[in-house]
This record gives structure tokens, sequence and C-alpha cells, in this order.
């Protein structure tokens, strides 16, 4: 497959026509870390958007960034950071988990497969940062949606259609979103030795709390055993985690009343600063689940994640997993060797829910769909959305689902 | 004076057979109002400047209803127009004389209170108020409030991605709903979301939010719920100036500090709300600044302190801290009361709703107070300071003839302005009729085609709520087809590696 290295819109605008004029497809790219995820697809040539870069604007007073789509997220986070600012979705880093690099994720990445990490639960996922999109829709016509203010409800919201996507909406050249203040401090509670369903319970009513706990995980004893953080590793048992943040004084007694209030649970730690940090990189990365194995993303209600773990655990007995957002995202690793990389009880859901294969082998991803299968009724109104933007397909065709007329 | 799309004669030509028919669909003849005395009750929404009689109205009871007479409405190529409690601004619930009005007033209960979950699922005829009361009394509560969160529904917040005073820190509708089941016009019962978190394929409920009622309705809302804060607290501050009170606003956030609340009145408005309900407001500053903490006791002490320090290096003449929760709430009566407050001391008032870069604060006004000598109306000014969300009240005469049309020419052009300075037409009021015909000010043909291939997979035929958001509505056959340039070169500029 040719590769084509675009730097600016004219470009973009050139290889569009051809492909439109010739029947071919496109595969959109940055620096490919996310190439894996998804249906395996056919096109006729990569276009590489990674030279498409920088950042364009940045108002730290007004909360908002524009980027070009292949700027990379480990420069945008350095710049955020000098100002004291962060991108509240706290972006994953993917990289390892699927083979490759630490670091080399772009804002384009990100915002199309709109990945969130366990801050998510508090701030809200990537699609309710985005503001702005400019690029192009399948039919080679320039466009923009959105704007660079925060409250705007002019027209239909397309920025979260175009979030998700995974490219099969639109070519995103640059994206206007929202940044917020990094709390000035973080505490991690740590909570040893819980079961799920007492850690369930537990992480519901810390963000049930007045606390605004901001992140909330729990990690079996295998898995906490595998951090790289003494405080949480050494306990040799379960570890169920709350973050909460703000100025100083504030994060101390939050982190101090929540404790009280969990007093009788189980022995208990803090992480502070670093610690703090590595442990929430560690589950929104997926650290524990570098190497091997299928991996699958399951949001479900919350309350429901101790069933549904239960039944996991009969029908695999090999199963790893853990819980972030207080039980409502399950992150499973199943033996390579399971069939259909154990889809039946993976979507066998007690209280709705859709689970998405993060990592899987290209056999897989061509047996089973990565993403939850819709019924009829949605799968036309989808694939009608897709195809009016896209009618020919040029855009990474069949990614998240097959396009009307294929096998 | 905006114009709807021309009644079509061949469905006024079968009136009577469409009302026949649809008492069939419904289990409740009452369902059906087709009587002018009944009518009355629907002619406008929350832009009261338009009235419209529906053709006829229905209010179903059930879903199944619904689908039903979306489906017969289709078929007899009947537009619709749904209604919540009809409190848009902007014109989104106005009928339509050839049109079925479908209001979901019966659709009013609370289903469930989920607190495992943290969300609550309910009617869209539910108000936005009526969820918070359902669950206060445990310490929760639905975060966006919309200054009409009395009356308005949830269904209408969804339509119009409604936003309130907290918005900034606590983001819009979007922001704030998990789920929604809704009906579409083939007659399709779909459910978008639910007790999850995030979309499985296409964020569609995140397009559904804020469209105004143009692809489908809405029959069940899922929301998110939170934990009421410990404390909550608000500071009046005073400025000689407006920019002063601007750049205090920036500081704030670029310090780190997200308020809960931040709001901006300026000097016509203080005036008009101190006089109207005695908020203690001081008179002798040109812009003030109400801004709301929420947490603990200990965060409110730690950023009021420096909300001080900083008020005082922007120049502030008047820092006044509630000392109860009593003292906030008047601090907030004169803000709440902004809009009667200023409906007293005129006839008539218009209320726009534009965002811009907080940046260009000054600018705005000041070409804002330029427009106003050139049209001879006053304009009140008050502002979600935060995310830049203004609100310019524009006083009038509707009695004097031609003052309405100049009264929408000044917004018009203030609406211009905010788009100039890179800002946008509506923050939160959405666009309906009012502002239709402004899209092309911020939108390119382009743009808005982009736009309307998304209604085209929802509602081909352009049966929901035709005339509202969109100046033009190109057919879809038209939009669905593609003009392919010349694109033999293949990639002669380009590098390949």
């Amino acid at each position: 497959m040719d590769k084509y290295l675009v730097e600016n819109e004219s470009q973009i605008k050139e290889a569009l026509d051809w492909a439109l004029a010739g029947g071919k497809s496109l595969s959109l790219a940055g620096n490919s870390t996310k190439e894996s995820l998804g249906r395996p697809i056919q096109a006729d040539a990569e276009l590489n958007l990674s030279s498409l870069s920088g950042i364009e604007l940045y108002e730290p007073a007004e909360l908002v960034m524009q980027a070009k789509a292949g700027t990379r997220l480990s420069d945008i986070e350095a710049v955020l950071k000098q100002s004291g600012q962060k991108l509240a979705f706290q972006p994953p880093d993917y990289g390892p988990l699927l083979g490759g690099q630490e670091g080399q994720g772009t804002i384009g990445g990100i915002f199309s497969a709109n990945l969130s990490g366990s801050e998510r639960i508090k701030a809200g996922a990537a699609r309710d940062h985005l503001l702005g999109v400019k690029g192009f829709s399948g039919r080679g016509e320039a466009f923009q949606t959105g704007s660079r203010v925060m409250k705007n409800v002019t027209g239909y919201d397309l920025c979260k259609l175009v979030c998700g996507s995974y490219g099969t909406i639109a070519l995103c050249t640059d994206l206007t979103f929202k940044v917020l203040p990094k709390g000035e401090k973080a505490r991690t509670i740590l909570i040893f030795g819980l079961a799920e369903k007492k850690a369930v319970e537990v992480m519901r009513n810390g963000l049930s709390s007045r606390h605004e706990v901001s992140a909330a995980a729990y990690l079996p004893g295998k898995i906490a055993a595998e951090t790289d953080i003494d405080h949480v590793s050494r306990a040799q048992s379960s570890v169920t985690a709350l973050r909460v943040e703000g100025p100083g004084p504030s994060a101390e007694y939050r982190c101090a009343t929540l404790r009280k209030e969990f007093d009788a649970e189980g022995p208990q730690d803090e992480l502070h600063g670093h610690n703090s940090e590595k442990f929430w990189k560690f589950t929104s990365d997926v650290r524990p689940f570098l190497g091997q194995g299928t991996i699958w993303k399951v949001s479900i209600p919350p309350a429901s994640s101790p069933a549904y773990i239960d039944k996991v655990k009969q029908a695999c007995p090999g199963i790893e997993y853990y819980f972030d957002w207080g039980g409502g995202l399950v992150w499973l690793k199943v033996p390579e060797e399971m069939e259909n990389g154990g889809e039946t009880f993976v979507r066998n859901f007690p209280d709705g829910g859709h689970a998405t294969l993060i990592r899987g082998n290209i056999l897989l991803r061509n047996t089973i769909s990565p993403f939850q299968p819709q019924d009829p009724v949605m799968t036309l109104l989808m694939e009608k959305v897709r195809a009016g933007f896209d009618p020919k397909g040029i855009f990474n065709p069949g990614r998240m689902y097959a396009m009307s007329g294929d096998v | 004076m905006v114009k709807m799309p021309k009644p079509d004669e061949e469905v006024l030509a079968k009136r009577d057979y469409l009302i026949r028919k649809l008492r069939e669909l419904v289990d409740n003849p009452d369902s059906v109002i087709a009587e002018k005395a009944g009518l009355r009750a629907f002619e406008c929404d929350g832009l009261s400047a338009y009235r419209q009689l529906p053709m006829v109205a229905v209010l179903p009871e059930t879903k199944e209803e619904i689908a039903e007479i979306l489906k017969f409405c289709k078929s007899e190529k009947v537009n619709v127009v749904p209604r919540g409690a009809g409190t848009s601004l902007s014109g989104g619930a106005l009928p339509l004389a050839d049109g079925v009005l479908l209001g979901l007033g019966k659709f009013s209960r609370i289903l469930e209170v989920d607190y495992d979950n943290r969300c609550a699922v309910v009617q869209p005829g539910v108000t936005n108020l009526a969820i918070t009361d359902a669950v206060k009394q445990d310490g929760f509560y639905y975060a966006p409030d919309p200054s009409s969160q009395i009356a308005c529904t949830i269904g209408g917040n969804i339509a119009e991605n409604s936003g309130g005073v907290h918005c900034l820190k606590y983001g819009l509708t979007t922001n704030n709903v998990l789920g929604v089941e809704m009906v579409t016009m083939d007659g399709d019962i779909i459910r978008l979301g639910g007790k999850h978190l995030d979309a499985d394929g296409y964020d569609l409920m995140g397009v559904v939010t804020g469209s105004e009622g143009l692809l489908g309705v809405i029959t069940e809302v899922t929301v998110r719920l939170l934990k009421s804060p410990e404390c909550v607290s608000a500071q009046l501050i005073g400025f000689p100036s407006s920019e002063e009170a601007g750049e205090c606003v920036g500081r704030i956030i670029g310090a780190g500090i997200i308020p809960a609340g931040m709001e901006m009145m300026d000097r016509y408005a203080i005036h008009a709300a101190e006089e109207f309900c005695h908020a203690g407001y001081p008179l002798d500053v040109e812009a003030l600044l109400i801004v709301e903490l929420d947490g603990p006791e200990v965060e409110i002490a730690h950023n009021n302190e420096l909300i001080a320090q900083i008020a005082g290096e922007c120049g502030a003449t008047v820092i006044k801290q509630s000392q109860s929760d009593e003292e906030r709430m008047t601090f907030w009566a004169g803000r709440k009361a902004a809009f009667p407050a200023v409906g007293r001391i005129s006839p008539d008032y218009m209320c726009m709703d534009g965002t811009i870069p907080r940046s260009q604060l000054p600018r705005v006004l000041a070409r804002m107070n330029e427009l106003s000598k050139h049209y001879g109306l006053r304009v009140a000014n008050v502002f979600h300071a935060g995310d830049g969300n203004l609100h310019p009240l524009i006083l009038f005469d509707a009695n004097i003839p031609g003052e309405l049309e100049k009264c929408e020419q000044f917004g018009a052009d203030i609406l211009k302005l905010c788009v100039e300075v890179g800002g946008v037409l509506t923050g939160e009021h959405g666009v309906g009729i009012e502002k239709r015909d402004l899209m092309t000010e911020m939108f390119s043909e382009e743009d808005l085609k982009q736009q309307q291939r998304l209604k085209c997979a929802f509602d081909p035929d352009g049966r929901l709520n035709p005339g509202k958001v969109f100046p033009i509505l190109h057919r879809c056959a038209e939009l669905g087809k593609m003009h392919v340039h010349n694109g033999e070169l293949p990639f002669p500029d380009l590098p390949r590696f």
C-alpha cells in the first residue's frame, strides 16, 4: 500500500479528488499507534497526517486550545503543563499496550477514537471536550463545525459525531478543545483487601460523596502486585483506589474525610503527587495487560459489574480483569486461545452496556465485530449517517462496521 | 420578521380526514385537539412575537402512539412539530399552519431513581427542576439549570442542549445525559446510550442533543445525578469598567479556579435589578461580578482569598462576601430577576444569546453601545462571564410601528458581531426561527450541507420541525449528489515513503 505524507490542506484536497475520481479508498493515519484497533481495512493508499502538526491557538484564561490533527499529545500536554493545565479527560496512551512505543499518539487520533482515561468518570469523555473541528467530508468538501467557545448550540453538534468515528465520517485537520486547570494537589486513597462487590459499593459511596472523587478503580491482588508503586504492590491484596484533588488544604481535607468514612472497610494507605499520577497512568493506559492476550474494554452500568465479572469468571477461569470508572469500565484480558476472543460471555451484559475489542489478532478482528454489534434498525441508521458524509466510502472503509454493499 | 414555509394546500384540504385518523391512532380521543380555543394554548413558545395556530394538536400518552402518529404523518406528507413546555426562546416549538403539534406534556413521570448507578430515568415531559426535587432529600441534584428550570422539560432541554449558570463547572445538557430513547420519523423506537458511559458505534445521542426537534421525538431520558456540594458561597465584586471585570474573570480562571458560576452585569442591568428587588448591589460601578464557589469550606475559604486578591489587583472597588446562604440567595435574586426587572422599565424587550471569546468583551461592549445609539434602542447586558455567553437585552416598544423590526435588526447586528470576533450565534437558546436566517453568517454553504446530510439520514422528507434552524432546506436527493472534480493527477507533489 502506498503511503502519502500530506503537509497541507491543498495536498489533502488533491488526494481526495484523486480517490473520488478513481474510485480509490484511503486509510487515514497519524502516527499509526491505533492501527490495530477496529476491523482490518483494505484501502488503496494511506493518507498520513502526522506532518500536519502544531498548536495554533492556546488561551489558558479561556480554557481553549486549537491544534493540527497530527500534533503529538505529549507535546500538547507539555505545553499545557507550563500553564498548570491539562486535558481533563486524561487521554490514555495505548501505544505500549498495542505493541508500539510510548508518547507517539496524536490529538487527532485520540479524538477520532474518543478515548478517555480514569478521570473520565468525573471530567467527561474526550467527546465532552471537543469544541470545534475543521476538515473534509468524504465528498472532498472542506467544512468546519463547532467553534472555539465553550458554550455553543448553533446547529447540530457534529463534533460529537466525528469524535469516536475512527475516521469514517470525516478527515480532521484541526481540532479545538477545552482544557482545564490541573488540581494543585492530588491524593489517592487506597483501601486493601476488598472483594469486588464491596469494592464497587465503596467506589459508589466515594463517587456519591461530596468530595468530587475524580477517579475510582479496583485492582485484584494479582494486578495490584504488578504495579511498580511500593505502596500498592507490597500489600499483596486487592486495591480499591479513589482520587481527590484541589488546592492543598482542600485535597487534604477531602482525603482525610473520605479515609475516615471508609475506616471500617479495611487497611488503608494514600498516594501523593508522583505516585498518585503513576497509579492512574497505570490504570488509564491499561499497563496491567502489556504483552499477550485478547483485550476487551467493557462499558456497563457500574452497579452491574460484580454480577458481570462473576459470570465472566465462571465462563473463563483464566481471565484477568480490573475495574475503572467506579465499576463502569471493566478491562478484560482473555487467553489468546479462547474461541472468538470469548465474545459470547464478554458481550453478555446483565443490565446493558457494550464491549470493544481493543487488542485482538487480525484473524479475530476479521471474525467478530470489534465494536458492539447493532440491531438492524441502528445498523441502517448509522450506515445512512456515515454514507451521507462519505457516500463512496473513501475514508477508512469498514473500520467500524461493514458498509452497505459489503459482505 | 422571519418567514415560515408556505403551508401545503393539499394537507390543509384533508384536515378533517387527518383529524379523524389521528383520533383512531390514540387510545384516548381527547388526546387530539382540533378546536381553535384548544389550539390557542400552543400558538407560541417563549419567542412570543411569533404566533401561529397549529393545524391540529396531539398529546399522545405512549411511545407506541408516537410511533404510529409519526409513521402516519410521514405517509400522509404532514409536518410535525414536537413540543415540551414551550419555553424555547428561539421559536423552536412554533407551530406550523399545516402541521401536527405533538405535545409531550403527558410524559411526565419519573420512572426510576437509581443511586447505585447515580442516574435517573425520566419521561421527557418532566420539568428540569422536578428531577432535582425528586432526589434532593437524598442530597443529589441534576446539574444543568436553565433559568426556566421551573417550567422547561428535560425533553426540551435535550432538544436545545440547555445550559444555565453553572455550566462552566458542570457542563451543558449534553455532558449530563447518559441515554435517550426516541422515535424516528419512520416510527422506529431506538435507544441511544443507557446507564453506561460512552457510545457504542457513532455518538448519535451527541448529535440528537441540541438538534432542536429535527431528528426525532424523545420519549425517555437517563440523566446523571450529582451529589450536592458541601458548602456554597458567593462574592459580589464591583468594577469601574467592564474591561477590568473581564480581566478579573480571565485571571481567576488562569489561577486555576473554576467557579460554580460567574456572572457579569453591566450598569444598566445592575440598576434595573437593584430597583426591582433590592439585592444590595452597588450602584456606582460599571460592571458587577457574582462569583459562586462550591465545595468544602476549606476550599472555598482558600479560593475566596485568592479571588479577593485578584479582584483587588484588577481594580475592584467593591468586594462583598456572602455571610450566609440567605445573603448568597439575595446576591442571585438580582441576577435572576434581571429579565423581569428590565421588563418593568420597558414595554418590551428581546433577549439575545451570543457567545464570544471572553477577551473580546471590551470590543463587543463598545460596539454594542455604538449600535445602541445608531438604532436609538437601549440595551442592558447580563453575561455568563465564565464561558463567554452574552445575553444583551434590547429594550423596545412593540406598539410603536417599526420598532420590533428595528429591534430584530439590532439583535442581528449583535449576533453578527459575536461571529465576527470568533464567537457564535447562540450559546444556549438555540437557533429555532429566531437565528435561522443568520446561520450563513457563521457557516459556509458547505458547512450547512454537512449538517443537513445528518438530517437526511434521520428524516429525508424533512417532516420534523421544518422551517427551523436551516435557512434553506436543500432536498436530500440534491444533497446526496456527488460532484467529482478532475482528480486524475496521482499526487504529483506529495512525498511518498
